[in-house]
């Protein structure tokens, strides 16, 4: 099992530590502060940043990248504010949720997102209604974007291109 | 006159503009002049953190390059749009490797962060730059017969190591600015908890069962309305309540308001001004309690 050959050289936490947000992932002592500060695991039993924590540290890999729970943290940061060993545990999982996207596991909504950054230089489109009222309500036009400079970031770093692997997450 | 290049972002102008309205004009009766920017983009916020960090902070970093190149503090409306400023500025100030990486990503689109100017929450510029005192003394309306639950939202007090807004734990501020307006700013159960926005349109279910624990605690309470900052925390919390009635056939009619609303009417500026027609949930109950 290739989880197995991870865990023993605990390559994944290795791989983890080295993504931007995930550098405190090994200090995790499982006291379950987390889960108890998180008001999505009060809420189902689908999510529990301990279990996302505790999977990722013992190596496996694919259930978690997988999985639906790594895009269940509605970021809230109140896990991340509490831990004793200040594992910083909400930028752990935006440290998975950007491994997982580069394996190709991305959510629709987020490519979504994505699209309408690469389009508009903004993730909420405008609409003609809103910018009539906008108008009469005597609000000044919007300001072109900064389109261009985001497309020269967005090639440059290869954003571009990772949020077309459309293969979904569960 | 204090000036901020002001940063709104995605949400507020394509959806919210009795947010943007209001802002527009009491911010400048108080003395903030808000001047707009060319060039400004998406913050890049959790979806596109959720997407890659590293890239999500260069663009962050983008838009405080054109504060920086036109020497003005940046000041957001939006919640959301303050913590990846924020987060972003503090992050490049503190990491060098970070800075050398991202002003490297930059160097793609002719930018470079230098680290000199400061991201604001346009509270903290009402804090510092107007002041508790002269905010009363604006107040031409009497609001005190209101009694209101605050809800700041997640990402104006967390990260807090990288925020420095309040306290994440018992902050203070919020509360004070509403205060001074004239309401009282009641206790409520979960009060700094989380709505739940950011899972809308991932685990709409999941969203809406934490929405609904934030309007029945703050119904308990007796609240006449909810001062809210950011608008996924308005979203989530208005037309949410539309939501919970199809969803649960529960019917709350809670009034949500942006706390620069809540200012414009202690302000004196006509509410039909104010674009409340977009506010699935009607204020009725708020403005006649304003005398």
């Amino acid at each position: 099992m290739e989880h197995e050959k991870e865990e023993k050289n605990g390559a994944f936490s290795k791989k983890i530590k080295h993504q931007l947000g995930g550098e405190t992932i090994t200090a995790c002592y499982q006291c379950g502060t987390c889960a108890s500060s998180c008001p999505v695991a009060k809420t189902t039993e689908r999510f529990n940043p301990r279990e996302v924590i505790k999977q990722s540290l013992l190596g496996e890999k694919q259930e978690i990248l997988s999985s639906e729970a790594i895009w269940l943290c509605c970021s809230c940061y109140n896990c991340q504010e509490r831990c004793p060993q200040k594992v910083e545990i909400a930028d752990v999982i935006y440290a998975l949720r950007n491994i997982a996207i580069k394996e190709g596991h991305i959510p629709n909504i987020y490519s979504e997102f994505a699209a309408g950054l690469m389009s508009e230089g903004r993730i909420v489109p405008m609409s003609k209604f809103v910018e009539k009222k906008r108008a009469d309500y005597g609000l000044p036009p919007l300001k072109p974007t900064g389109l261009e400079a985001v497309r020269k970031i967005l090639s440059c770093t290869g954003f571009d291109k990772l949020w077309h692997k459309k293969e979904e997450a569960p | 006159m204090t000036s901020y290049a002001l940063f709104l972002g995605c949400t507020i102008p394509a959806r919210q503009p009795h947010y943007e309205l209001s802002a527009r004009k009491a911010l400048p009766k108080l003395g903030i002049e808000l001047v707009d920017l060319e060039g400004m983009t998406c913050c890049a916020p959790p979806p596109l953190q959720s997407i890659d960090l590293e890239t999500s902070v260069a663009i962050a970093a983008q838009n405080i390059c054109l504060a920086e190149e036109a020497d003005l503090n940046i000041v957001t409306l939006c919640t959301g749009c303050f913590e990846s400023l924020a987060m972003a500025n503090n992050m490049l100030k503190e990491n060098k490797q970070l800075k050398e990486r991202v002003n490297k990503i930059l160097s793609c689109a002719g930018k470079e962060f230098k680290g000199t100017k400061e991201v604001r929450h346009y509270l903290q510029a009402i804090k510092h730059d107007v002041g508790l005192d002269r905010l009363k003394k604006s107040m031409t309306k009497d609001l005190t017969h209101l009694q209101v639950a605050s809800f700041s939202g997640c990402h104006a007090l967390r990260p807090s190591k990288l925020l420095r807004f309040d306290d994440p734990e018992r902050p203070q501020l919020f509360d004070s600015l509403i205060e001074a307006l004239g309401p009282k700013s009641i206790r409520y159960r979960n009060k700094l908890k989380c709505c739940g926005g950011l899972l809308r349109g991932y685990a709409d279910d999941v969203a809406l069962a934490i929405a609904r624990d934030k309007i029945v605690n703050t119904k308990k309470a007796g609240a006449d309305g909810i001062i809210t900052l950011c608008p996924f925390c308005f979203l989530t919390l208005d037309l949410g309540q539309v939501l919970m009635k199809s969803s649960y056939k529960e019917e709350y009619n809670m009034p949500v308001l942006h706390y620069t609303e809540l200012l414009s009417l202690g302000l004196g500026i006509d509410p039909k001004e104010l674009a409340l027609d977009f506010h699935k949930i009607r204020l009725d109950k708020i403005l006649g309690k304003i005398a």
